[in-house]
């Protein structure tokens, strides 16, 4: 877990299973039979989506054949994208995502240095503790954080639930450990060399850290920064929780309680929020593919 | 972990054997440092983590209105409930099958992954790992609106072929269908990367060497795959496990728990009881359910993967 490499060119060596030529080319054309199914497997949710937000409301209720569009319109997205409620959904997921990578990589960072390089008194003890703490679902904690809370506002007359910052302090219970753990193993595979060169030219602990840990560990920061990014994103116990007004909801949980009016389901519409939710990760993946990888691989996340 | 601490050990004596008043400045500064680097840290994990955790088990003592202390109450409330077993017997069921399906999955599609040209396959990989990067709640729209009994995809497709419009959502056995399908589809590709990363990790002389001995495909994944594996499989089982067992978005947006509370999660149902019924000391006895099971999980794989370790 502690050698952490960015894999852009795939393994060196060629598979070679068998010995005779023909074996191969047919297991090859297995392999991307195979692979071809599991790919429209995969990619279908978000194809029908994408399907289904180009239909107007009327071609969706005249149940033509779901997998074609034969009158493609963006009237779907010009409504979304010029209401404000939605644009406040959009908005506020926005910030919250952006402060908790902020908080998170404040707090993570310089734990995990310190406890990847740093020995102290009870510090093996505390990186466990850590990678307990990650394994702590968020279901397991929403009732009593929730009360909390509430008696927080009791006590103080600071109302926090219905606020959408309160999630601010939420969100770090989630994305503080993992980026803590991934990011004390990226420090923990930088050779010791570097860090004795730089404390013998007389480096404070802290200059060693931003002058040293923190640009070669730099891939490493990028994935937990993406990857406390997309946890931000894509919470939908907490908000679902702690905020309830329409103007204090978060992406997923605004379109799924905005959107579903009892049983009158706009589809167009659903899909269209739903594909714009899902947007910023993807365009996050779709240019730093090997960095969510090597993130996951360093058991970033779970799933 | 292990790694970690071993490599501090070495760096230690490298500066002992070194500079020895640079050594004991640095020491004398490194603890105090190191304390206030890893303090916001210690002080969320306290506040956020480990302190709602305890207070779960206090509100779980209380009755309803939270003023009178009623002691196992709750629990014993809860066990005379048949749909308290029933969400038992469910999240099992859910977790099991998903689990291991993710895992059959992830394996296959991983040795497919791995048996093309390397060149080629960053693009697959690229394609089977979107269902993971889409936020949950919001794949799990389309996959209602995929299940949708009237209008859409499934039934429609399936009418084509002349099988009846099937009730995928409103029919206890099917409901546990959808939900574990919509799991498997969510969680596999975690799956796939970890056993791909995996494989490439295998050296190919076991292979040339099983080859040679005459091992056919099946020995060779039983005998030499399989054993190389078996720790990045034991860790992945135990994350997905966890996950699995307190998942609650795909549920709570796929049925609710319904139809009649045949697909309820302990999330799900805690989430129903404590949040939307205001009888916040029952959710969180619902919820607290889960920590047993979990950290049973969790120190069995755990210790799987340490005594594997050993031996290698």
């Amino acid at each position: 877990m502690s050698t952490l490499t960015i894999d852009k060119s795939g393994p060196r060596r060629k598979v070679k299973y068998g010995s005779m030529s023909r074996d191969r080319v047919w297991a090859l054309r297995w392999s991307y039979f195979f692979l071809t199914l599991f790919a429209i497997f995969s990619l279908l949710p978000p194809i029908y989506m994408l399907i289904t937000s180009l239909k107007s409301s009327a071609e969706i209720s005249a149940a033509t054949n779901p997998w074609w569009v034969y009158h493609p319109t963006l009237s779907n997205y010009i409504e979304l994208l010029t209401s404000n409620q939605f644009l406040r959904f959009f908005w506020n997921s926005a910030i919250i995502s952006v402060v908790v990578v902020a908080i998170t990589m404040l707090i993570s960072v310089p734990a995990a240095f310190a406890l990847a390089r740093m020995k102290f008194w009870g510090s093996a003890t505390l990186a466990t503790g850590v990678f307990l703490t990650y394994l702590i679902p968020d279901s397991l904690l929403f009732i009593p954080l929730f009360k909390m809370f509430a008696l927080v506002g009791d006590w103080t007359g600071i109302q926090l639930i219905n606020r959408w910052y309160v999630l601010l302090f939420i969100y770090p219970t989630l994305t503080v450990p993992f980026a803590t753990w991934i990011m004390i193993g990226y420090f923990a595979s930088i050779p010791k060399e570097l860090d004795e060169a730089a404390i013998i030219d007389g480096a404070s602990w802290f200059q060693t850290l931003t002058r040293v840990f923190i640009p070669v560990a730099l891939p490493g920061l990028i994935a937990a920064t993406i990857f406390a990014f997309t946890v931000s994103w894509a919470q939908f116990l907490y908000p679902l929780v702690f905020t309830t007004s329409t103007d204090q909801l978060v992406m997923p949980v605004g379109i799924i309680t905005t959107l579903i009016k009892g049983d009158v389901f706009n589809w167009g519409q659903i899909m269209t929020g739903a594909l714009l939710g899902a947007a910023p990760p993807l365009i996050i993946y779709a240019f730093l593919m090997d960095y969510y990888i090597a993130g996951l691989t360093a058991g970033a996340t779970k799933g | 972990m292990v790694d970690v601490a071993f490599q501090q050990n070495r760096v230690q004596g490298v500066r002992r054997a070194g500079k020895r008043i640079t050594l004991r400045n640095a020491l004398k500064r490194k603890s105090t440092a190191a304390f206030l680097m890893t303090l916001p840290l210690i002080l969320l994990i306290a506040i956020l983590v480990i302190y709602p955790a305890f207070y779960a088990i206090h509100l779980a003592t209380l009755n309803k209105a939270m003023t009178k202390f009623v002691g196992f109450g709750n629990f014993q409330f809860l066990f005379k409930r048949d749909t308290f077993w029933m969400v038992v017997e469910q999240s099992c069921i859910f977790a099991i099958t998903a689990v291991i399906f993710k895992a059959l999955i992830g394996f296959i599609v991983a040795h497919f992954a791995h048996n093309i040209p390397s060149r080629k396959q960053r693009k697959w990989r690229g394609m089977l790992l979107v269902p993971w990067v889409i936020p949950p709640a919001m794949s799990t729209l389309a996959w209602l609106w995929l299940f949708d009994p009237s209008y859409s995809a499934f039934n429609y497709t399936l009418g084509a072929f002349g099988i009846g419009p099937i009730s995928w959502l409103g029919e206890a056995g099917w409901a546990r269908f959808s939900v574990i399908l919509v799991n498997v589809w969510f969680g596999a590709p975690f799956f796939m990367i970890m056993y791909l990363a995996a494989l490439k990790s295998v050296p190919d002389q076991l292979y040339e060497a099983a080859a040679i001995d005459g091992a056919n495909w099946w020995q060779r994944i039983w005998y030499v795959t399989l054993p190389m594996m078996r720790n990045i499989i034991a860790i992945t089982t135990l994350f997905s496990l966890i996950v699995t067992f307190a998942n609650f978005d795909i549920t709570r947006i796929l049925t609710a728990g319904g139809p009649l509370d045949r697909t309820h999660l302990f999330a799900t149902w805690a989430f129903k009881i404590g949040i939307e019924g205001s009888d916040i000391p029952l959710g969180a006895s619902v919820s607290l359910f889960m920590a047993p099971i979990l950290a049973v999980a969790a120190f069995f794989i755990l210790r799987d993967v340490s005594k594997r370790g050993n031996e290698a």
